[in-house]
């Protein structure tokens, strides 16, 4: 095929993405080599000092960041187990499927922002439904203002919110699969307990790593739940690393040590990222 | 045993889908309370437990001057923002998708597989990460808190996802459709738009709807690159949450905030059920 067309189809998106990521890329570690913040905003250079601060003397990037890989494989963990559940379930033969198909995609169509508000009024101490069912039990659980509690209103929250995008991929998979292994399955009477671990599973895990990743590069972008949930607290209980560079930069306007924090993270991100996948494909591929 | 599974199958489905709805429900019947039966504890039934009113209703569409929230002009703005993004990514998405997926590339060690995952990987940035220098180069451009600058960050936002399903789509769609145009006399740009593209229409769509989706729920790049000349809808109802709470109302503008997408949730079924997102999706 020609040579010249192949660049006028890629370029024109190529150019668009790269023109508007280079400047904020670049300057994003020009800026981590700066002391800019509210009393002293302009690019000078101080060297590494911010990267020393960072990985000596503090503690709080390091804690966000834990707690940010927690709640990541944590959520990521119970979406991709419920979505698979889910998506089996409704895969075949139950009454009602397309209505249970539609419902279960609704919370990924939602705005996360927007349902946490929501979540919020509905974990209210003393106003909200699900204090007020409990108390049925005789509890009241401050289910925003303990530390351990307010972690697991947020879990809840990204559960309900995300699980509908992994059973959307994983139901797609299941759809796509080739008809023969099952049938051969059958003929052979393995019971459908033994069906999902020699055929189904097997079958879906390429397609299980991609949503996994895809669920783990979202998750660990956790930010608008914190904000509207808890806004990282109570105290610093909460806070992710999205949080921890968004209090430092656009709060505190240490916008040259949230830089270095940002940058930071991201290179740790791309290279657990990358063990993560490698990991995975050789656990779920061994077959 | 079967009759076992088929039990704690229904058990399961029917219980996560009362814990999908229950939030909705919850705001349906927040959005019809007012302030006494809001503070009065939680109360679920209208007229039985409390008396039901408008008024978080009709606020929103009142102007502020008159003490409304008036969400309409946010409402437009984030339709515009999120389709025109999305337009823009389609269809610089599909040029990029359809040139890696036919063509070779080759740049020293950088071939084919590099570049598109240097598309998608554009998803790994934090938004928090870029908001930065993006609030310092929208304001060089002087395009702070205006629609064409939201339009410009959603693009990197948007386009790996285009590029993501579109690649995969031209992957499964046969090549020898585009050498017969060829063999018949077309140029590349030709077979492209009068016979590729057609047929491409389904992964077209596809891409379509999960840039809508995830331009349409964005929040945080709106709420650092806007402030009052131009506000999306998403913080327009966070900023009602920062206040002493209205729930009624917030409830209210979160149910119509909410709504438009619920339709692409039937539409996202259709396709799945006839089968073809099952190729556009892996």
């Amino acid at each position: 095929m020609n040579f010249k067309h192949k660049y006028v189809f890629l370029l024109p998106g190529l150019i668009v993405l790269i023109g508007i990521l280079i400047f904020p890329i670049i300057f994003t570690v020009r800026l981590s080599l700066s002391g800019w913040n509210s009393f002293n905003p302009g690019l000078d250079f101080i060297g590494f000092k911010n990267y020393v601060r960072l990985f000596t003397d503090d503690p709080r990037f390091w804690q966000s960041f834990f707690r940010l890989s927690f709640l990541a494989i944590t959520t990521v963990f119970l979406q991709y187990i419920i979505g698979f559940a889910l998506a089996h379930m409704v895969w075949k033969d139950i009454k009602f499927k397309r209505f249970f198909r539609v419902l279960f995609l609704i919370p990924m169509m939602t705005t996360p922002v927007i349902m946490t508000v929501i979540w919020r009024t509905f974990f209210h101490e003393s106003l909200g439904p699900l204090n007020d069912f409990l108390s049925i039990f005789g509890v009241q659980p401050p289910w925003l203002s303990s530390p351990s509690l307010a972690k697991v209103s947020i879990i809840v929250v990204e559960v309900w919110q995300w699980t509908s995008f992994m059973f959307l991929l994983m139901l797609a998979g299941l759809l796509s699969l080739p008809k023969e292994p099952f049938l051969a399955a059958a003929v052979d009477g393995a019971s459908p307990f033994k069906k999902f671990i020699y055929v189904t599973f097997p079958l879906m895990a390429p397609i299980s790593i991609g949503a996994i990743i895809i669920r783990l590069i979202e998750a660990s972008k956790i930010m608008d739940t914190v904000f509207v949930l808890t806004s990282g607290g109570p105290g610093t209980s909460t806070e992710t690393s999205s949080f921890f560079i968004f209090i430092k930069g656009l709060r505190e306007f240490q916008m040259g040590y949230a830089a270095t924090a940002s940058f930071t993270y991201l290179i740790i991100m791309i290279i657990s990222l990358t063990i993560i996948v490698k990991v995975l494909t050789k656990v779920l591929m061994r077959e | 045993m079967p009759k076992l599974y088929t039990f704690l199958k229904y058990f399961f489905v029917i219980l996560w889908a009362c814990f999908v709805i229950a939030p909705f429900l919850w705001a349906i019947s927040t959005s019809f309370k007012d302030f006494n039966s809001v503070t009065g504890g939680a109360t679920y039934i209208p007229w039985l437990q409390f008396e039901p009113t408008l008024d978080g209703w009709s606020v929103l569409f009142k102007p502020g001057s008159q003490g409304g929230i008036n969400i309409i002009g946010p409402y437009f703005n984030s339709i515009f923002v999120t389709l025109t993004a999305s337009l823009i990514s389609i269809v610089l998405g599909t040029l990029a998708a359809y040139a890696l997926s036919r063509y070779t590339f080759k740049a020293g060690f950088v071939k084919n597989n590099d570049i598109t995952f240097f598309f998608i990987s554009q998803r790994i940035m934090p938004p928090v990460v870029l908001s930065i220098p993006f609030f310092l180069f929208l304001s060089t451009l002087g395009l702070l808190d205006s629609l064409a600058g939201l339009i410009l960050v959603y693009i990197v936002l948007l386009m790996p996802i285009a590029v993501w399903i579109m690649v995969d789509f031209f992957n499964r769609v046969p090549k020898e459709i585009d050498e017969t145009a060829l063999i018949d006399g077309c140029n590349p740009f030709q077979a492209f738009f009068k016979v590729v593209l057609p047929n491409s229409v389904p992964g077209m769509l596809v891409a379509g709807l999960f840039c809508i989706i995830f331009g349409w729920i964005d929040f945080f790049f709106a709420f650092i690159l806007t402030f009052t000349k131009v506000q999306l809808l998403p913080v327009k109802i966070v900023a009602l949450n920062s206040s002493i709470t209205p729930w009624w109302s917030l409830s209210a503008a979160a149910l119509v905030s909410v709504a438009p997408l619920i339709i692409v949730a039937f539409i996202v079924e259709r396709y799945l059920s006839k089968g073809n997102l099952s190729g556009a999706l892996k």
